[in-house]
């Protein structure tokens, strides 16, 4: 397990990853979804395929923002100091990161929660 | 800031509790009764007269409970700690207060709310998927500024009648309403019976709505299309079955040529280059279609009582009724002739 995940990096672009998960499950439901509701009488895909695949790439998403959220967790020390982790050093800047992404990984799982919620009550296009 | 003078009294507000505490009671009792009045009517989403209706009532309602939920919450808190507890509590206790009240709580009240609105969603919107609409009686509505045209459609979808700025639909039975407009967009509402829908020029949005109760309603335009946007409504009629088909005979039927010396008038004054009256030469296609005019409940889209004054005082000056009207002025006309047209249109039955 532990060779599986990356090793950990000093970068501030790991801080993003749940957000930009989070936008690219956003638009690519969206952009799916409309693109079906114009194209249903042409394609002959049921709108019941179309749920099942977003359904299984919001399962997707979700675990790509649990491992971001694994590894924003070991940055933070697995918790082992409390926050805020102001002080001027390097352990405290990682610190201070990795638990400022642990944060945005939980609005980001909520959120591409959320956005997922009316694949389970919406059936069909409404033309 | 200058004390607020009440003049009649002649004293100062501030340096009288008593005149203060009847003031909040007089604006309290003022709010509450124009509260409680907008519950009930003829244009009231709170009144359901129709399944859809009734989910947006239960919708309002239940976000009404959860948010004086929140509410009680948030001020209770607020009191607790400037009345009851005024020392700060632990960091650990603050800590767990912030996770669970301000992270924990709000995603599950939140998801709640949401999870509700999205499941009542299809019995607000239903929908009809082309193809399945052939059973529905339709309706096409044009938003035009700043009235509604109103097209019946038989079976195969030609046009069996038009009228204006009034819907006369039968009670129990699903219409399909078809909405498009040729300039700007209006939005089409009849709070009573639904939810609202956009019209939108370019293309042709759809609604289907239930009468489940008999009566007279009110729908608006709820989108901002212009001057006159506010005096842009029209008339709901919901009648039984067997009223409805006597109703659309009627209409069928109607016929404006007699009546001889108004309808003279009428089309050597031009009115015909705009409007249309069956059974005559009047045939124009750009204001509302003037058929049976008599027998609607008022004119110019839900703006004045349909009275021969008020028909009048409406051909004289429609602009000062309606700003930005597009029909013109006929001021000019000798004052006999605008009285006989008004008289020969509130005939039209
Ligand atoms: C240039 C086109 C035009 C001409 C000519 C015209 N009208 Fe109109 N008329 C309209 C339009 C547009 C409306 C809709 C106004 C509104 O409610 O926004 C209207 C509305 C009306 C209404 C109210 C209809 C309703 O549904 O409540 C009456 C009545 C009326 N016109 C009578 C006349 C008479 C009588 C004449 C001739 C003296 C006349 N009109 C000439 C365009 C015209
Ligand atoms: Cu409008």
């Amino acid at each position: 397990m532990k060779r599986l995940l990356p090793a950990e990096v000093e970068t501030l672009w790991t801080l993003f990853t749940a957000p930009v998960v989070w936008a690219g499950h956003f638009v690519i439901c969206y952009v799916a979804v409309a693109i079906y509701c114009e194209k249903a009488l042409v394609w002959d895909v049921d709108f019941d395929h179309v749920r099942l695949a977003l359904g299984l790439f919001t399962l997707l998403a979700l675990a790509m923002i649990v491992l971001s959220a694994y590894l924003a967790w070991r940055q933070w020390g697995f918790g082992s100091g409390e926050p805020p982790h102001s002080g001027p050093t390097d352990r405290d800047r990682r610190r201070f990161q990795g638990f400022a992404t642990l944060l945005l990984s939980g609005l980001s799982f909520v959120a591409v929660f959320y956005t997922a919620i009316p694949l389970i009550f919406i059936a069909g296009c409404h033309l | 800031m200058p004390p607020f003078r009440l003049a009649h009294q002649g004293k100062t507000c501030s340096d009288s509790p008593r005149s203060h505490a009847r003031l909040r009671a007089v604006a309290l009792v003022f709010l509450l009764s124009a509260a409680l009045s907008s519950c009930s009517g003829i244009q009231s989403a709170l009144d359901p007269a129709g399944p859809e209706a009734e989910d947006v009532a239960t919708l309002f309602y239940v976000m009404l409970v959860g948010g004086a939920a929140i509410w009680v919450g948030v001020v209770g808190t607020l009191f607790y700690a400037t009345r009851v507890r005024r020392e700060p509590h632990s960091e650990r206790t603050a800590g767990w207060v912030i996770l669970l009240c301000g992270a924990v709580g709000p995603v599950f009240i939140l998801g709640a709310l949401l999870t509700y609105a999205v499941w009542l969603l299809p019995n607000m919107r239903p929908w009809t998927a082309p193809g399945e609409e052939g059973g529905l009686r339709q309706i096409e509505v044009t938003g035009e500024q700043f009235w509604w045209r109103v097209r019946y459609l038989d079976a195969s979808g030609g046009v069996l009648l038009e009228t204006a700025n009034e819907i006369i639909m039968p009670v129990g039975e699903r219409v399909l309403f078809s909405l498009n407009a040729p300039d700007v967009i209006h939005s089409f509402w009849i709070p009573s019976l639904g939810g609202k829908m956009d019209v939108i020029p370019g293309r042709i949005n759809r609604i289907a709505l239930e009468a489940s109760k008999a009566g007279v309603y009110r729908g608006v335009c709820a989108e901002f299309c212009g001057a006159s946007h506010a005096l842009m409504a029209f008339t709901v009629e919901v009648l039984e079955a067997e009223a409805f088909d006597a109703w659309l005979q009627q209409r069928l039927a109607a016929d404006g040529s007699s009546g001889a010396d108004g309808l003279g008038l009428f089309l050597r004054h031009g009115c015909g280059a705009c409007h249309t009256i069956a059974g005559t030469q009047a045939d124009g296609k750009i204001g509302p279609n003037l058929t049976a005019l008599g027998a609607r409940g008022s004119i110019a889209a839900g703006t004045l009582p349909n009275t021969q004054d008020n028909i009048a005082r409406f051909i004289r000056s429609p602009g000062e009724i309606k700003p930005g009207v597009h029909m013109p002025s006929f001021a000019m006309l000798p004052e006999g002739d605008v009285e006989t047209i008004a008289a020969y249109l509130k005939g039209l039955e």
